[in-house]
């Protein structure tokens, strides 16, 4: 493969974002040069020439060109590299469901998971409420199903991938429960199936370092 | 879904976007029963909540049994379902990924500045809004250069997929400017804009429903009983 061909991707080791493009490059099979950037600290000049508008990670960069944005990026690698593993259904409605409740990840469930844990304790019990809500919306939706895609891992089960495994770190370490396996027996075996998962597994970040530097950074809530 | 199953769009007339539903399928000449929610914000009808139940917003797209709900995938649906030309979304997989990343762009940051704008409590809060606003326009300006490539439209030649993603942004921006008097779509610095503005208003599956600037701002000053 020549340079141009190759593919990098720029990331952050303890972020969901970054390993929701890892996570699809790995189900494809596709080889890629690794970057570790230090966002919070020094961005790179490289960081800045391939995100010169929000200057964040994830960028995968493929053919001299860079694309931002977690869910453009596996949407990308699902058109350019067709291999058995499909990330996305043929199907437009099923296609249009899929990039629905991914938004919906984004948009309501990882937002208001921030805002329990980490907000202000006035606004907790709310917070709590409005992130138990979102996710009962998820367990309805996951059902029976294996995975979010079906048989297979797809593109909902890896925009998920925070409820997956950040989820659980991120109420060890505020000390804020939201989720349980009593009250999301699906999601729980859901998570557990998908953490299990080999090439899943072999991206996720080191718990207790996620642990460590998530209560430096926010502190925990309550005593514990 | 096969696609003469009957079609129907929920929208609401001043939403911005239920304007990218109605494009697309006009682009796609998709024959649709239209359902106007005339006061959206306030009153819900009983179709729209149960077609819509997480959101309960505009636009959703009935197609047989099927609802589709947020704007830009119903705009991709459309395109999926009916794949005939035009094509709403580029067929490179990078200009694709580039075209969903500015769309994204238009929707998180751009929308972000405008209600900004509109929520600003003082003086100095407008000052630094609008300021927001203008850098955001400013960057979709360079976009358009690059992505149109001297053609008319973010498309090229016809009207793609962050052409309808960015249509959004001419009514709420109509209205910002006709309230405080302020050009934020000006000669000097987004010229470009200025002239898609024109061209995307004037195309014929455009023209025929989409609020012209008089009729948005004098439906918003009724709306904020503003004279």
């Amino acid at each position: 493969m020549n340079q141009e061909e190759q593919v990098k991707l720029m990331g952050l080791w303890g972020s969901p974002f970054s390993k929701r493009v890892e996570m699809a490059l790995k189900l494809k099979g596709i080889p890629y040069e690794y970057i570790e950037e230090d966002v919070y600290g020094n961005k790179s000049p490289m960081l800045l020439k391939y995100n010169p508008v929000h200057k964040k990670v994830p960028v995968l960069i493929h053919n001299g060109r860079s694309i931002a944005e977690s869910l453009v990026i596996v949407e990308y690698i699902e058109d350019t590299w067709k291999t058995s593993h499909t990330i996305l259904p043929q199907d437009p409605y099923e296609r249009a469901m899929a990039r629905f409740w991914a938004k919906y990840v984004d948009d309501k469930v990882m937002l208001a998971v921030k805002k329990a844990c980490w907000g202000p304790e006035s606004e907790r019990e709310k917070e709590v409420k409005e992130a138990y809500e979102c996710l009962k919306c998820l367990e309805k939706v996951l059902g029976d199903k294996l995975f979010f895609g079906g048989e297979t891992i797809g593109f909902v089960d890896i925009a998920a991938d925070f409820i997956g495994y950040w989820l659980g770190i991120f109420q060890e370490a505020s000390g804020v429960t939201i989720m349980t396996a009593e009250e999301f027996p699906k999601l729980q075996r859901w998570s557990e199936d998908f953490v299990g998962n080999d090439f899943i597994k072999e991206v996720l970040p080191p718990k207790e370092k996620l642990v460590a530097v998530l209560k430096a950074m926010f502190g925990s809530v309550t005593s514990n | 879904m096969a696609q003469n199953e009957t079609v129907k769009l929920i929208g609401s007339w001043s939403s911005p976007y239920s304007l990218r539903a109605r494009v697309a399928l006009h682009l796609k000449s998709v024959k649709y029963e239209y359902l106007d929610e005339p006061d959206v914000l306030k009153e819900k009808s009983e179709l729209l909540l149960k077609s819509n139940p997480i959101h309960k917003k505009v636009p959703v797209l009935l197609h047989g049994d099927l609802s589709i709900c947020e704007s830009l995938n119903v705009v991709q649906y459309v395109d999926e379902a009916w794949p005939s030309v035009p094509l709403i979304l580029p067929s490179d997989a990078y200009d694709r990924a580039s075209a969903r990343f500015w769309a994204q762009y238009i929707d998180d940051k751009c929308f972000a500045a405008v209600d900004a704008v509109v929520g600003a409590k003082d003086d100095e809060g407008k000052m630094a809004a609008a300021g927001k606003l203008m850098e955001c326009l400013a960057i979709l300006e360079e976009t358009f250069q690059k992505s149109s490539k001297g053609l008319g439209f973010f498309g090229g030649e016809t009207i793609g997929y962050l052409d309808i993603a960015c249509s959004a942004l001419l009514g709420p921006i109509s209205v910002i400017e006709a309230f405080s008097g302020v050009k934020f779509l000006r000669q000097e610095t987004t010229p470009g804009l200025i002239q898609w503005a024109e061209r995307f208003r004037a195309h014929e599956a455009v023209k025929p429903y989409m609020p012209t600037v008089e009729e948005v701002v004098a439906f918003a000053k009724q709306k904020f009983n503003v004279q």
